[in-house]
């Protein structure tokens, strides 16, 4: 088995299901954001929040994401530092004209690096102070839970201070577009790694990778934008 | 009616496999539009034979687009502008009066350059020896249908056998990935019941070979495909990662 994982197929292997895992993750993530819209004054996304940092299976599957987003990353720099060798130095002087291969399936480790960049940003912004340095915002509410009154840390305060400076909403719609045309080759190429393509399911997985990347990417950044514009205090 | 045009040619001069090669220019004059490429460099030869220098080395053979021999970089695209077609089925038809034709060479680290527009080719025939056959019992001559075989099955895997081996995928891919070649090669037999018997190990073998000659890692950017003379499916990757991965559960 170890000589599987070594080989050129076996890396793209652990690309194809980490991307996939960190797939799983953007899916929920998005599910809880979408709260953020409900005009309640953050009480339903406040109690999505609090699900989420006290359900035991998140907290199993927390450092999982984490090792899934770097075994994306290693590798991805791996295979591409492997390619660029493969490849050779010299470069074609009359370019290349090949038609019909798209830009995002060229560019994955550019785009990825844009989601990265973002990341750090991302991390900042609320990871560091929910669960390291806290923040006077996150103070404590209370919010109904299914008839319970119930203490919570108030997520959305922070969330919508966040979003009311422009450059950071700048930025998450730049780092969610970035991760959409990553994910509108990545989706596909994902399954066509671990062999579930053929004829028929090539231009299935590709036009439902579009639509899922598309859905990501303007779902994120509608979210920071519409919470910047139609959601501030004031 | 015959028509004739003027064309200018950037042709990548090396005079071996170490030494520092450079484009040259020459100019080649009423070349009939119905002659095919390999004919135009041929004109261009003699024309170079008769004034005394060293012609233009480049590799050829059936001239009929079935050994895979032919190669060259033409114009930005593997076998020129022209789609599902090898260098030796290119008309000069697809080329305008006084155009600059740049022609090159494979460009890759698996492939690499003997002399002006020749690259060495053997790594693909060391991957076919790590796998690409089956190993027969020789005997009498089986009955044609003893053995049935869906026709959508047959169809596909005389579509992977169309490939010729001309390396065309790995030099349009970004990657020098080598993947659309052997997985047609790996296809061609996996498809068929007499090449199950040795399909995991051909996987693993052919796939060990391909990644020990240096071959890059397929990110299914779709190029080798799309420049495929015989229009090789990307599907025959997917189903070399299938072969391969299962052959790797198997162990």
């Amino acid at each position: 088995m170890s000589s599987t994982l070594g080989s050129s197929i076996g890396k793209k292997l652990l690309m194809s299901i980490s991307g996939l895992f960190l797939i799983l993750f953007l899916i929920v993530h998005l599910t809880v954001n979408s709260l953020l819209l409900v005009p309640d004054g953050g009480d339903l996304f406040n109690a999505g929040a609090h699900f989420m940092a006290t359900n035991p299976a998140i907290r199993v599957i927390e450092p999982l994401l984490a090792i899934g987003f770097l075994v994306h990353i290693i590798y991805g720099v791996k295979l591409t530092l492997e390619n660029r060798k493969a490849r050779g130095p010299a470069r074609y002087a009359s370019g290349k004209k090949t038609t019909g291969v798209t830009w995002a399936s060229q560019n994955m480790l550019v785009l990825g690096i844009t989601v990265a960049a973002f990341l750090v940003l991302h991390i900042a912004n609320f990871w560091v102070k929910m669960k390291l340095t806290g923040d006077p915002l996150l103070e404590h509410t209370t919010v109904d839970i299914a008839g319970v009154p119930t203490e919570v840390e108030n997520a959305y305060a922070l969330v919508n201070a966040t979003f009311g400076y422009l450059w950071i909403v700048v930025v998450y719609v730049i780092g969610a577009v970035g991760l959409a045309i990553h994910l509108s080759h990545g989706f596909w190429s994902a399954f066509q790694t671990i062999g579930f393509s053929n004829l028929k399911w090539r231009k299935r997985l590709s036009v439902l990778g579009n639509i899922f990347a598309w859905i990501i990417g303007i779902g994120f950044s509608s979210i920071a934008v519409l919470q910047y514009l139609f959601y501030q205090p004031n | 009616m015959e028509t004739t045009i003027n064309i200018k040619l950037k042709v990548w001069r090396q005079a071996g496999p170490k030494a520092k090669g450079r484009f040259e220019t020459y100019e080649l004059n009423n070349i009939s539009t119905d002659s095919s490429f390999l004919e135009m460099l041929d004109i261009l030869n003699e024309q170079l034979i008769n004034e005394g220098k060293e012609p233009v080395a480049f590799d050829h053979d059936c001239r009929e687009g079935i050994c895979g021999m032919c190669s060259l970089y033409i114009n930005g695209r593997p076998h020129g502008p022209d789609d599902d077609v090898t260098t030796c089925q290119l008309h000069m038809r697809k080329f305008k009066d006084g155009e600059t034709i740049t022609v090159e060479p494979w460009r890759s680290a698996g492939f690499p350059i003997i002399k002006d527009l020749i690259v060495d080719r053997t790594a693909f025939d060391k991957i076919i020896a790590a796998g690409g056959y089956i190993s027969v019992s020789t005997g009498g001559v089986p009955d044609a249908n003893a053995i049935p075989i869906p026709k959508e099955d047959a169809d596909e895997a005389m579509d992977a056998a169309s490939c010729i081996g001309c390396g065309a995928c790995v030099a349009a891919c970004k990657n020098g990935s080598a993947m659309l070649f052997v997985s047609a090669k790996v296809s061609q037999l996996a498809l068929l019941p007499q090449g199950r018997v040795e399909a995991a190990r051909r996987a693993k073998n052919m796939v060990a070979k391909m990644d020990e000659l240096g071959f890059g890692n397929c990110t299914n950017t779709g190029a080798c495909e799309v420049e495929c003379p015989k229009g090789i499916s990307l599907a025959n990757i997917a189903r070399l990662n299938r072969e391969f991965l299962k052959a790797g559960i198997q162990d």
